[in-house]
């Protein structure tokens, strides 16, 4: 039980990385980027790849994030620039980039076994030989949650800084309102890609250590990923509430983490794997239509209330 | 201050909706001005305002700002010289957003946004002095998100906000159209002290003579796209409604036809 828990932990907190990304287009943006499918296999892919040809596996993870970026980059000039709807930019890049991907890898994946990744300087340390975590057979995941804890608390300071800056609130008042950020001289279009650049760069990290955790690269990771960061950050919202900007990065976090912990526990009593993604869109759905089904239940509430 | 060279504008040029909604149109503001823009719907009084600002870009002409040819320059770019307020509160600030960030955000207009901090101590101390005079009770709320404000405060919010650096030129859009009469009334008589205060030129466009004629020391009054009117100094001050429908019948050879402007 302990070990199925820890494991979801873990892969919550390599995936809450991609959650803070698509957080960052969806809540602060106020779009819907699609391009996360592509990047998120783009970051597989190009870390995969690198460290298959020998490139140090922190290097090759910031590789992955340069790419990310590029991703990023290009669906804000589409969206900007050639004045492209946002979903549908985000759409082209993700078609465009499967092609590319093919490309970085060569072929549909890439094993990485018996490969130094980001997490053997951690094994190496010993972290995966303390008596306790051996006894309890999760010696395992322990570096890998170390590693990932670590880089999701950095992308936390760093973000928090960022968005405190000069910078950073002209990109949450563009997406807040952009005609007034025009009105205050702010250049909206530089700040949705700056916006773009910054999230799809995070979702490349996320797929990068997922790769690397994982062993292998797919061509396919993508798939439906975004439907898994959307459930993300609205479970960190429905559970651990939105107040302060910090308090919402470390929702999307644990948001991630539970969502992982849910899909554990359903795998556990019996739900086919292949249903997996259906049973995750289904329950985007509810949450997202939860607005409209609270204005459905408040008469009833009120009348039960008004009854009493 | 302003200068406005034989601009036209034309909104979906040759489809069946094609409206022409600006005809060569010439105004020069001298610093200092307050005029007051007046017409019936459609009369081009908000294309006129949102050509300056750079919402729209337009066919012909030429408009300049303090000697700065902004005709081609984007929305953004402009701001630095205006200082704008819009018809609807929602648009002037940002929702989510706390009144202090808003502040902030207005208080770097035309400054380059890098890395430093978004808000600093000191200028708490300076939103609080600046929020005390609107009366609203804001100075106590620097940190609650504009949303929660009703449509007068964040009004005043944003007149603040498009006066904390001293635009050249302030460009109002029928901003208290879409308040109460009470609240509206206070709003205009906030906008009069901060433009007296701070000798701002200003160009407001409303839809309510009376106040077209209190306010200001000219009046412009469109129709059809043009210019019909331009009255100053000592006749502006004399001014009545009956006059001014008067005029705007002789000029045009039509009836003032727009009950809101008559009615309010």
């Amino acid at each position: 039980m302990l070990q199925i828990i820890l494991g979801a932990v873990m892969l919550g907190l390599l995936w809450s990385i991609m959650t803070i990304g698509v957080y960052i287009t969806y809540r602060i943006l106020g779009i819907a980027d699609l391009t996360v499918e592509g990047s998120i296999a783009m970051g597989a892919a190009i870390a995969a790849q690198a460290i298959y040809c020998g490139i140090n596996p922190y290097a090759a993870t910031l590789l992955a994030l340069g790419g990310g970026m590029a991703a990023g980059l290009i669906t804000g000039l589409l969206h900007t620039r050639l004045k492209i709807p946002a979903l549908l930019s985000g759409i082209l890049t993700m078609i465009a980039l499967y092609s590319v991907n093919l490309r970085i890898l060569g072929k549909a994946n890439l094993s990485l076994l018996r490969m130094d990744t980001v997490y053997t300087a951690f094994k190496d340390m010993g972290l995966d030989k303390i008596a306790v975590f051996v006894n309890l057979g999760i010696s395992q995941l322990i570096p890998i949650i170390a590693l990932g804890l670590i880089c999701v608390l950095g992308i936390i300071g760093i973000l928090y800084w960022f968005f405190g800056t000069e910078t950073g609130c002209a990109v949450r008042a563009t997406g807040d309102n952009p005609q007034m950020s025009r009105a205050q001289g702010i250049n909206t279009n530089n700040m949705i890609i700056l916006g773009l650049i910054i999230s799809n760069g995070l979702v490349a990290v996320s797929g990068a250590l997922i790769a690397q955790q994982q062993n292998f690269a797919d061509v396919q990771m993508g798939i439906g990923s975004i439907v898994i960061g959307l459930a993300s950050v609205i479970i960190g919202e429905v559970l651990f509430g939105k107040r302060s900007f910090f308090s919402r990065l470390i929702s999307l976090v644990l948001g991630a983490i539970t969502y992982r912990v849910i899909i554990a526990f359903v795998l556990e009593i019996g739900m086919p794997a292949n249903d997996l993604k259906l049973f995750t869109a289904i329950t985007v759905a509810i949450a997202l239509a939860l607005p409209v089904f609270k204005s459905y239940l408040r008469p009833i509430a009120k009348s039960v209330k008004g009854g009493m | 201050m302003l200068s406005v060279r034989g601009v036209y504008k034309t909104f979906n040029a040759g489809t069946v909706n094609e409206k022409t909604a600006l005809r060569n149109i010439n105004l020069t503001l001298e610093e200092g001005d307050f005029v007051t823009l007046i017409g019936g719907n459609g009369s081009g009084k908000s294309t006129l305002l949102n050509c300056i600002a750079g919402v729209h870009a337009v066919d012909e002409g030429s408009i300049i700002i303090e000697n700065v040819e902004v005709t081609r320059l984007s929305e953004y770019k402009r701001a630095e010289l205006l200082g704008r307020v819009f018809q609807d509160p929602m648009v002037g600030t940002a929702a989510n957003m706390g009144i202090e960030e808003n502040l902030a955000l207005a208080y770097r207009r035309g400054k380059k946004r890098g890395l430093k901090w978004g808000i600093t101590h000191k200028e708490r101390e300076l939103y609080k002095e600046l929020l005390k005079p609107l009366d609203l009770g804001l100075e106590n709320r620097l940190g609650v998100k504009v949303g929660l404000l009703s449509g007068g405060q964040r009004q005043a919010l944003t007149l603040l906000m498009a006066t904390l650096r001293k635009p050249k030129l302030l460009l109002l859009d029928e901003h208290t159209a879409a308040l109460d009469p009470k609240t509206a009334a206070k709003v205009l008589e906030l906008t009069d002290k901060f433009i007296k205060e701070s000798r701002l030129t200003t160009l407001m466009v409303t839809h309510n003579m009376r106040d077209a004629i209190r306010y200001g020391n000219r009046l412009i009054m469109m129709h059809d796209g043009s210019i019909l009117l331009d009255i100053k100094g000592e006749t502006k001050q004399q001014l009545t409604v009956e006059d001014l429908l008067q005029r705007f019948g002789k000029a045009s050879g039509e009836q003032f036809a727009n009950d809101r402007a008559l009615l309010s």
